[in-house]
């Protein structure tokens, strides 16, 4: 076994391995771009080396730098991890150029099943399904028609050497046909530099369902299982889960033969999937080996109860497969959601930014949570925004529904946008409750996964104003101790009159929406009017921005998270998004310009548009940022005057940054 | 230290009938607080409104750090004076604070007779003042006034403690190191120009404060110069012309947030000479403080009872407990600081006069504040006390209160009578603050004893011309005196004319006084130098 192993990687995955190595007492060695000195996965390695640049291609997918990361560490072997350089054959071959052992097939493997038509025809050879559809080089576009006619409709045209459904194009009717393949093979030239296509059979509400499987270097295969990945959203893995639901005994074991056979095809060692397209019927067809770990890998450890990255380094290491197929077994059901920084209701755009608070569910037996990042790290704009795989387990798939919905309440994520409402209501939705799966779920239950915004309820608005009044209770207790009269009755925030009541106006705004709890000091509490109705409230923070608050006699949990003048409501798992509105603050800014003219998010600007000095009207652009490959134009908020402008063309701003210095009109 | 051991019976008879005599005083208290701190008539409130201006309460909440204490000071000043129109004398005063800081807040209620200044105006401005100087507390003056109350001229110009006092104090504080901060927020016209232009900082809101030494009415009458409010001294000419004022602001809100941060760079600290403990309640109800106080005036009680619902932990180190027993005298502590009481329980005797100056000398020693709990109805009387001596015993005590630098608090919970009132830190010992209980009386002495002074001295000379005198007629002579004496020997006449500072519900006493100590260790502790004592 090794002593040693660089991973070159970054994020969850890197601390996941990082985890299974220390527990296997190997030291670790991690690598990182300048943007993630601060990084966890540095953090937790023994030793971390910096390979470059942010961008990934001057870090992260440089092979030479990271091999000599691995020389100078003294690293024995490299775990590539996914993506990245993980089937990167060159890659693997300079491992095994330079005496490193890499944590993977060998180069021969990944070679085989990197080319998708090259791969089918392997399969075809080794008796492994493959869905009706032409994969040859005859590429004249009336043959192309013929085979399609064949083959029946709806067909699917694929770039053959795409992948993650770029070049792809479903085709109903044959009179579409010849468009549709002109369309594909334009995509498939200016996105691979090969026009080359392949069809395929288009499956009806297709399942994604693939098998794990492990081989060893002494000629040993095992399955370790299906996952059911069906949920996507535009081919992206959303929710997974193991052990397929409505999967028979039988249909495993042909599925499980199905991919042995194919990894055995490519003589395959180490962790591979076998990616098969599923009917409804339950016949199925093999797509793709990806040959590495998925980032799905550990709903598969929750059911059998191994350690997929122990055994990736025991076969690497030479060693032979810990468990024949016969020792295999599943225990329970397990899912894992993938959370992401990003924005649903805008078309899942991702979000950049500082977890200002990040708060993740409790790890227990029950639950998972993989993660590369803690509270005041960054989302940046360089790399996949996940935030974390939350994975359950329970006895049975309803159990781990059930668990899922809760440990998705307990997550509470402030700083950036993030998909952890969503992922509650589709794990809720009945569809996915019932496990009607298919790879167009997310669409069909676009009106129950995109509920239109309402306004939050009473209890928010409530929470968030009592929130108030307690955070200027705990900064003044907070305070008190700091100076040298720290039991003065000057520290209280109760609101106290001299034969009076104090009273108080909290103004919040959530959306669009304005409105005032009248809050009043009564005694030792406060009464909170709101909507017309009076109650009595009270409560305290317990930590973490926790607060037990009690409502008119009812008690509820919830947490509250500042950040600037944003006030983030956790209640019940849903989060309600508060603007407070201080009218000291805001007065005097010349007419509440507020957010209007500062980076809404980091990016870069790319054109000034208006004239500094000119006068503008309400809404007019003013400047166009670049953030996260979009554009973002920042509008003038009023009528006024564009004083100047704060950056030039080409520089890089901060959120929050103030843009554009402005003059409004005089009311 | 010693817990007192109360002996008060909650589900007694007498003490409920108490509490709900109490209870009928404090609601009163409580209506006509709420009256007069909605300020002026309904119009004129509404006029200022319409503005877009704030009312001096809501300008003082929103400069006060959210939440915050706010102590006013007399909110019932002018109660049934001037026809009942100036509603808390037309000035809201009050201690609160703001950036941490303690401050003494002194903002007009323009609602009440355009702000002008009444005698009574005066009085508790300059009693605001008096407060801030002696306690060291910053000034913020959120001004809106239109000057002197003209009709009442000859009682707020030309004396020592009139209008000009209040800049001739600005001065003088400033120049103790007291900041001084105007913030203008309305007119500002003749004298009431020097508030700003005194202020070590200043603020003024545009189009809406205005300064100047004559306004537009008066300079057409002068010179025949036509000229608009704003462009003679509105905010733009001041802070970009003339540089009376340092800040511009927007609105009421926006110089509110000036002033916080004006406050916030003022490097305030407070000295602090105390040995602070951690703060304790009381191991008794306040609230039972209601039941305490007889709702028949003659009949005695324990003040001890009283003392145990306003300290900590209810624990009081009595000194000479066995000595001149009609004063209790000890330390304690309230919401963590080391207090001195001095207390009556009974009438003073000459022992307990020279107990009581002990007490005050070791206080005096030892930088510790006093408390004075006042329920007297004076010093005895009689050949056998005036021949031993009552009066220098009294004379002693009376030198030791005056003398006295420690901060020094009275609170009145019953009767103030005679040379008991002055014995017992009154308003003419100048305590740091002084408050009243809605119970309390004070007068020279009781109505029943005047009426019967009087009567006697009527009689004598009466009878000494040989004439009778009717009971009837004496009852009929008595009657007008008893009752001038309880009209003015009532709370509500006292407080209106300032004699204290503010009307207290028993039930917050004790986070009054915390309130006051604390403010009050804004200044050092100076160190006491008595004067000569009759031995």
């Amino acid at each position: 076994m090794f002593n040693k192993i660089l991973i070159a990687n970054r994020g969850e995955i890197a601390c996941r391995v990082i985890k299974t190595a220390r527990r296997m007492g190997i030291r670790t060695v991690a690598v990182y771009s300048e943007a993630d000195a601060g990084a966890r996965h540095v953090r937790l390695a023994d030793e971390a080396v910096c390979i470059g640049a942010p961008p990934p291609r001057e870090s992260y997918l440089v092979a030479d730098k990271i091999i000599a990361a691995a020389k100078s560490t003294g690293a024995q072997a490299i775990h590539p991890g996914y993506g990245f350089l993980s089937e990167n054959e060159e890659f693997a071959e300079a491992c095994a150029a330079n005496g490193i052992a890499f944590v993977g097939p060998p180069v021969s493997a990944i070679r085989a099943m990197g080319l998708k038509s090259e791969s089918k025809k392997l399969m075809e050879k080794a008796g492994v399904p493959l869905t009706p559809g032409y994969h040859g080089d005859n590429q004249d576009p009336a043959f192309l028609k013929q085979q399609a006619d064949a083959i029946g409709y709806p067909v699917l045209i694929k770039a053959s050497a795409g992948g993650g459904g770029k070049g792809m194009r479903a085709v109903w009717k044959a009179e579409e046909f010849a468009d549709a393949l002109a369309s594909c093979q334009r995509e498939a030239q200016s996105s691979f530099g090969d026009e080359h296509v392949l069809i395929e059979k288009y499956l009806q509400r297709p399942r994604h369902i693939e098998i794990q499987v492990f081989g060893d270097a002494h000629g040993n295969c095992v399955y370790l299982f299906e996952r059911d990945c069906s949920v996507q959203r535009r081919h992206q893995k959303v929710v997974e889960e193991a052990p397929a639901p409505g999967m028979t005994a039988e249909r495993r074991a042909a599925m499980g033969k199905a991919a042995v056979d194919a990894a055995k095809a490519v003589a395959y060692v180490g962790a591979g999937t076998v990616e098969f397209i599923v009917n409804q019927d339950g016949t199925f067809y093999f797509m793709e080996m990806n040959t590495r770990l998925q980032v799905e890998h550990p709903v598969t450890e929750m059911i059998t109860g191994l350690d997929l990255v122990e055994w990736q380094l025991k076969v690497a290491a030479g060693e032979p497969l810990p468990l024949a197929q016969e020792q295999l077994r599943i225990h329970g059901h397990a899912l894992e959601a993938r959370i992401y920084a990003e924005d649903p209701d805008k078309g899942f755009l991702p979000s950049i930014g500082k977890l200002i608070h990040l708060a993740p569910p409790a790890e227990t037996i029950n639950v998972r949570v993989d993660t590369g990042v803690e509270q005041d790290d960054e989302i940046s704009p360089h790399y996949d925004p996940m935030i974390a795989k939350l994975i359950v387990w329970d006895e049975s798939r309803e159990r781990a529904l059930a668990r899922m919905l809760q440990a998705l309440a307990d997550y509470r994520v402030v700083g950036v946008s993030n998909n952890i409402g969503f992922l509650s209501r589709l794990v809720a939705c009945p569809a996915f409750a019932q496990a009607d799966l298919d790879t167009g779920l997310i669409e069909r239950e676009r009106g129950f996964l995109f509920p239109e915004g309402g306004e939050p309820p009473a209890e928010a608005w409530l929470v968030a104003a009592l929130a108030e009044l307690i955070h200027d209770r705990e900064y003044a207790a907070a305070e008190a101790v700091a100076g040298n009269d720290p039991y003065s009755p000057w520290h209280a925030r109760d609101g106290w009159r001299v034969n009076s009541v104090a009273r108080r106006e909290i103004r919040l705004r959530a959306g669009e929406v304005e409105k005032v709890v009248n809050a009043a000091y009564v005694g030792a509490g406060v009464q909170l009017g709101f909507d017309g109705q009076i109650v009595t409230a009270a409560g305290h923070f317990v930590d973490g921005g926790q607060l037990r608050v009690d409502l008119g006699g009812r008690r509820i949990s919830a947490t509250v998270v500042s950040a600037n003048e944003k006030r983030h409501v956790f209640i019940d798992g849903v989060c309600h998004v508060f603007a407070a509105i201080d009218p000291l603050f805001h007065a005097g800014s010349g007419g509440g310009a507020e957010g209007g003219l500062t980076a809404p998010m980091p990016g870069k600007v790319i054109a000034l548009i208006a004239a500094a000095g000119a006068r503008v009207e309400k809404g007019s652009p003013l400047l166009i940022l670049e953030a996260m490959k979009m554009e973002h134009t920042i509008a003038a908020p009023m009528a006024g005057v564009v004083k100047s402008f704060l950056f030039n063309v080409g520089e890089q701003v901060s959120d929050g940054a103030e843009l554009v210095e402005f003059e409004a009109d005089k009311k | 230290m010693s817990i007192i051991k109360s002996k008060l019976n909650t589900r007694a008879d007498d003490y409920r009938a108490n509490v709900t005599a109490m209870q009928a005083l404090v609601d009163d208290l409580r209506e006509k607080t709420a009256l007069v701190s909605q300020g002026g008539p309904e119009e004129h409130r509404k006029k200022h409104i319409a503005r877009g201006k704030l009312l001096p309460r809501e300008r003082i909440n929103g400069l006060l750090d959210p939440g915050a204490p706010f102590l006013e000071l007399s909110a019932m000043a002018g109660w049934n004076m001037f026809n009942n129109e100036v509603a808390s004398g037309g000035v809201v005063t009050g201690i609160g604070r703001v950036q941490g800081v303690e401050c003494m807040i002194v903002a007009n209620d323009a609602t009440v007779k355009g702000g002008s200044y009444y005698p009574i105006t005066v009085k508790k401005h300059l009693r605001a003042q008096e407060i801030a100087a002696q306690n060291r507390l910053p000034c913020i003056y959120l001004v809106d006034s239109g000057g002197a109350n003209l009709p009442t001229q000859d009682e707020v110009f030309p004396d020592r403690d009139h209008f000009g006092r209040i800049f001739f104090n600005q001065a003088n504080m400033s120049a103790a190191g007291i900041p001084q901060i105007g913030v203008v927020m309305g007119s500002c016209t003749a004298g009431g120009a020097y508030v700003p232009a005194m202020s070590d900082e200043s603020i003024i809101v545009k189009n809406q404060g205005t300064i100047f030494l004559g306004g537009p009415p008066l300079v057409k009458a002068a010179t025949g110069e036509v000229v608009s409010a704003e462009d003679l001294g509105g905010g733009d000419v001041h802070t970009r012309i003339s540089g009376v004022c340092d800040h511009l602001a927007e609105n009421d809100h926006h110089a509110l947030s000036i002033a916080r941060r004006v406050v916030g760079n003022l490097n305030w600290k407070k000295p602090m000479s105390l040995d602070l403990a951690t703060p304790e309640d009381p191991l008794y109800d306040p609230a039972e403080l209601m039941g305490i106080i007889p709702a028949d005036p003659r009949k005695p009680y324990d003040v001890r009872e009283v003392i145990a619902r306003v300290v900590d932990g209810s624990r009081l180190d009595e000194f000479k407990s066995r000595y001149g027993t009609t004063l209790v005298t000890g330390f304690a502590r309230i919401h963590g600081y080391p207090i001195g009481i001095v207390a009556n329980n009974g009438i003073l005797f000459g022992e307990s006069a020279q107990k009581g100056a002990h007490f005050i000398e070791l206080c005096a020693q030892r930088g510790i504040p006093l408390l004075f709990i006042q329920n007297i109805t004076g010093f005895m009387v009689g050949r056998k006390y005036e021949n031993s001596g009552i009066a220098k015993d009294g004379a002693k005590m009376v030198t030791a209160v005056a003398t006295a630098q420690v901060p020094k608090f009275t609170m009145i919970i019953g009767g103030s009578f005679g040379a008991g009132n002055y014995g017992m830190c009154g308003r003419a010992y100048s305590p740091r603050l002084l408050w009243i209980w809605p119970n309390a009386r004070v007068s020279v002495m009781g109505g029943e004893q005047a009426a019967s002074v009087l009567s006697t001295i009527k009689r004598d000379a009466m009878e000494a011309v040989g004439k009778t005198w009717p009971k009837d007629d004496e009852e009929a002579f008595k009657a007008p005196i008893r009752a001038q004496y309880e009209h003015q020997g009532h709370p509500y006449y006292a407080t209106a004319r300032l004699w204290d500072d503010g009307i207290v519900d028993p039930v917050q006493t004790r986070r009054t006084l915390g309130l006051g100590i604390s403010a009050s260790l804004n200044a050092p502790i100076l160190p006491t130098k008595f004067g000569v004592f009759r031995m």
